[in-house]
Order: structure tokens, then sequence, then C-alpha cells
């Protein structure tokens, strides 16, 4: 392999085995298409590895039960480990404030006493509306879509944003009236 | 009376005064004697002697009394003698003996030159130089050694803080990035996740990758000096010492539950209450000044955040080239004077932010929710 094509002749010619420059191109497209092929199964295998064979996602729409199970003026934190929502129940109904701070995505606690969200990561604090008033968050949480089933049981379904700087909390969606 | 002391360094640690006091220090003990008007120059001088190892060491010594007094108060204890904060605590002394270090050596290379006698590593070496064995290579190895026991004794000493399974639902209060990135945790306090934790990181990057273009100042090299390149060495330990260490030694030691400050003798009362109610530059001059509401097109509603900004970065560096900066805008030329200047206002935004937010509780200057635009 060590060919010096550009070396003078003489100095090579009594070895036969001097590699000829066709020789050379040749064996260089070789390698290259080799190289080329283990890139691109490479980049295959590691597309297929973004598309897993089983995903385990919770369900995006879950029923949590009947109005009448959540006290006015309480945060209903029973469905904050398995879904990542907060419901609150006020005077006029109920609404689902998604349990993620809108400054980098910690799980903001609730605080009963001081009657606010806050969040550990950098002290973001929110109404119990969702609306933020301390710290670096820049946007009020977001709420989730919330209609009854027809079997009376309130459904929430997380796949609908609505976002409070966008005017979304107006629609009847966003909040559930009882 | 101890009580009293206590309550003092708690009300002093309170984030703006303890951010002044050590600005302050910082300027003070870097340039002793030298800044501002003549009576504080007078005032200062006598620090100089600190730079004296005899001064020095006792000034450590007693540093480190009152640390190990402090650690006779439970709250204290409680905090500084966690396995992970351990080292914190220590880096707070290796970084000041460091530094103190490096400035002593300097200054006594830039007396020794004005005497007109050899500097020191001419002195300890001849010609400046020493040989890599077995100078260098025994030092290291038996630096290797030393260290390697004392990591094994540490580790059997103080537990790894290892904590239950993770779980995305329940953040510990509070929530702390590994040491290291505390002062990034800090930053992200002040700004949106896009500028401390993209732009800000990236610029620290690219500006320390820039040193050498902009610094072309080629004195100092291999040898301690503290005359010949005191803007130079200033600036970086202000973005080292006070906007880097210092940031980390708040983030791990005067940060408690929900992120809220504590007085390092102060109980760690997760219930705190700290009113942090925030305002935006755009509420205080539309709503509290012109008694007006705020106008719904955002552009107008921050228009007077947005010409702050501007000035701040295009208007400022000329400004400063003409009036206040001249040499230094002449020694480093124009395109060289506004990368620096470009670069060394974007460090003071992060103080001049932290002080507006803790002082004003100022939110944003600029805000645009609607398109995750903040500043
Ligand atoms: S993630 Fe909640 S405050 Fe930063």
């Amino acid at each position: 392999m060590a060919a010096a094509p550009g070396k003078p002749a003489s100095a090579q010619a009594a070895t036969p085995s001097v590699m000829t420059r066709r020789g050379f191109l040749s064996t260089l497209g070789v390698a290259w298409t080799a190289f080329a092929a283990a890139c691109a199964a490479g980049a295959v295998a590691t597309t297929r590895f973004m598309f897993p064979n089983v995903l385990f996602e919770p369900p995006q729409q879950f029923k949590a039960g009947l109005p009448a199970d959540f006290q006015t003026g309480t945060v209903d934190q029973r469905y904050k480990e398995s879904f990542g929502v907060f419901i609150v129940r006020d005077e006029q109904g109920i609404y689902v404030l998604r349990a993620v701070c809108t400054h980098l995505g910690c799980t903001p606690n609730w605080l009963e006493a001081e009657n606010k969200f806050k969040c550990p990561c950098h002290g973001s604090g929110f109404y119990r509306s969702g609306i933020n008033y301390e710290g670096p968050a820049p946007r009020p949480l977001e709420r989730y879509r919330i209609v009854l089933a027809d079997d009376g049981q309130i459904l929430i379904d997380k796949t609908k944003i609505f976002a409070q700087e966008k005017g979304e909390w107006s629609s009847p969606d966003s909040f559930l009236k009882v | 009376m101890i009580e009293a002391l206590k309550h003092s360094v708690n009300w002093l640690s309170a984030p703006p005064r303890f951010f002044t006091i050590t600005l302050a220090a910082f300027f003070v003990l870097l340039f002793p004697g030298e800044l501002g008007p003549a009576w504080l120059r007078r005032l200062t001088r006598p620090l100089q002697t600190v730079y004296r190892p005899k001064v020095g060491g006792i000034v450590f010594a007693v540093l480190g009394v009152l640390f190990l007094a402090s650690c006779f108060d439970p709250n204290f204890a409680l905090i500084v003698l966690k396995p992970d904060n351990v080292p914190i605590a220590a880096m707070i002394f290796l970084v000041a003996f460091f530094v103190w270090f490096g400035l002593k050596e300097g200054r006594r290379n830039d007396a020794l030159r004005a005497a007109e006698q050899p500097i020191i590593e001419k002195r300890e070496s001849g010609d400046g130089k020493v040989m890599v064995w077995p100078d260098l290579v025994y030092t290291e190895f038996l630096c290797m050694i030393l260290w390697t026991i004392f990591l094994i004794v540490w580790s059997i000493c103080l537990k790894a803080p290892i904590e239950e399974p993770a779980n995305p639902a329940k953040t510990p209060n509070p929530s702390k990035a590994p040491w290291y990135f505390l002062g990034l945790q800090e930053m992200l306090v002040y700004y949106d996740p896009w500028i401390a934790g993209v732009l800000l990181p990236g610029l620290i990057i690219v500006g320390l990758c820039a040193i050498p273009y902009i610094d072309k100042n080629p004195k100092g090299n291999g040898y301690f000096t503290f005359k010949e390149r005191k803007p130079e060495i200033a600036i970086f330990l202000f973005g080292f010492v006070v906007l880097w260490v210092w940031l980390i030694i708040i983030g791990t030691f005067l940060r408690g539950p929900n992120q809220n400050f504590f007085g390092p003798f102060e109980y760690w009362d997760a219930h705190k209450l700290v009113p942090l109610i925030n305002v935006d530059l755009s509420q205080i001059i539309w709503v509290k000044w012109m008694h007006t509401a705020l106008p719904r097109n955002p552009i107008l509603r921050e228009i007077f955040g947005l010409t702050l900004v501007a000035a701040y970065f295009l208007a400022l560096p000329p400004l400063l080239a003409k009036r206040w900066l001249k040499g230094y805008y002449e020694k480093l030329g124009p395109t060289r004077f506004h990368i620096m200047m470009f670069l060394g206002l974007t460090m003071l935004s992060l103080p001049i932010k932290m002080m507006l937010r803790w002082t004003l509780n100022m939110h944003y200057v600029v805000t645009v929710p609607e398109i995750f635009f903040n500043i």
C-alpha cells in the first residue's frame, strides 16, 4: 500500500509490486465506497433507533371522576404524579393546570399555606389561577382541555393546551362550569 | 451579643447588600490605594499590606477561625457540612488563596523590577527555565500519589449524596444543579432560558476563545506580574471570581427552599414568606408613570425596553470610545474594541439585571411572552 507515485522511477523500477495510478484509484474507490456504506448503515440504524418497538406513553386523555369529587376552593393533586396535572376548583368551576413550569419545565409544588404554586428550580411563583407573578417564568401555567363525558365524569384532554397570553383561557373548553 | 452578630451577618448577606460588599471588596483588594478620590486612596492604601505573606497569612487564619467558629451554629453547620457542600466551602478558601498568591507574586515581581533586580522566576532557576525531568515529572508524580490518597480518604469519610429514585412529578425543593453549574442556574433566575442557557454560556466560551485575539499584550508570559496587565487581570477576575465563583457560593449556601435567599445562620424554613411580586419595565413606565393601560401592540408596549437595550449595546460603545475609554480604544483599534465592548457589556448585563431584580423586582426589561422573547 505504501505507493509513492511521486518518487523517481529509478528507485523502485526493480520492484514489480509498485502500484499503478489506476490500481491506486480503484483501491481508493473501493475504500471510500465501503466507508460511505458503513456510515449510511450507521445512519439508518440511528434513525431506526428513534422509532422504538414499544413505547410507554400514558394516555393523553383520561377520566378524572365526577365534578362532585372536587371541593370548591381546593387544588387537587391526585393526578399530579400519574398525569402531571393540578385540578383546581373555584366558585365558578373547574380548570386543569399543566404541572410544568413555563420557565424551564420543572414540576412546581402547590403550597397550600402560601396559596401559590412555587417552582423549586429557579423560584417562579404562580397564583392559584396559574398566572405567573414571581421569579423568572415568562408566562402563566398552561391549561388543558376539560369537558364532561357522557357518563358525567370529567374528561381531561392533554392534547389541547390553552395559553393565557394568547387569550385562550376564555375558550369554553378550558374551563368546566359547575 | 453573638446572636446580634449572627443577625447582622444574615442581614448583610441579603443579595443586594452582599453583592455590593463583594464588588467593593473586589476592587479595593485588587487596587488598594489606587482607585477613587484622594481620601479613598488614602483610606485603602494600608490594605496593600495584605499582599505581604505574613499579613495575608494572618488574614486567612482569622477567616478560617471565624469559619470554624461559625460551625458551632446548628443552621450554619447543617448547610456547610453537608457532604456535597464541603468542597464548595473548601473552594472559597482555595480560590481566595490562589488569587491572593498570584497577585502577591505579581506585586513582588513588580517591586523587584522597579528596583532593577531579577524577578523571582529568574532567581529561582537562573535563566527562568527548569528541566522537565526530574523537576516537573517528579512533582507531578508526587502530587498524583498524594491526591489519590486524599480522594480515597475523602470518599470513605464523606458519603455520596444519593437520593431516592428520580420521579418527574416530584422535584426536590430546592432543586440544585451540580455545583459547577450553579452559576448557570443562578443566571436562569434572572433571564429567559434561551439567554441564560444558550446565549450567555455560548458567549462565555466564545469570549474565552477570543481572549488571545483581543488581548495582544505579550507581557506576563511565563512569569508573575500585576502592573503590566492590570486591566486584563481585573476583567478576567471580575468574570471569574465575582460572576462565577460568587454565584456558585450563593447558589450553594444562600439559596434555600423555593429558591428563597437565606442568611448563613438562618433556618431553612420552607414556608418563609418573601414578597416578590414582579413588575416588567413596560408596566412601570406605562401604568405607574403614565397612568395608562398597557398598549396592545407588543412593539409599542415594549418600546422603552427595546430602546434601552439598543442604546446599551449600540450607543454605549461609541460613547465610551469617545469619552471615558479613549486610550483603550486607541490601543485596541476599532474592531477589537467593539468586540471587546460587546462581550464586556454582555457580561455586565448580568449584575445589572440581578440588581434590578433584587431591588425593584424587575421581571423583564423587554417582554414579549407571545414569542418567547424576554430580556
Ligand atoms: S423551571 Fe420553574 S422556575 Fe425555572
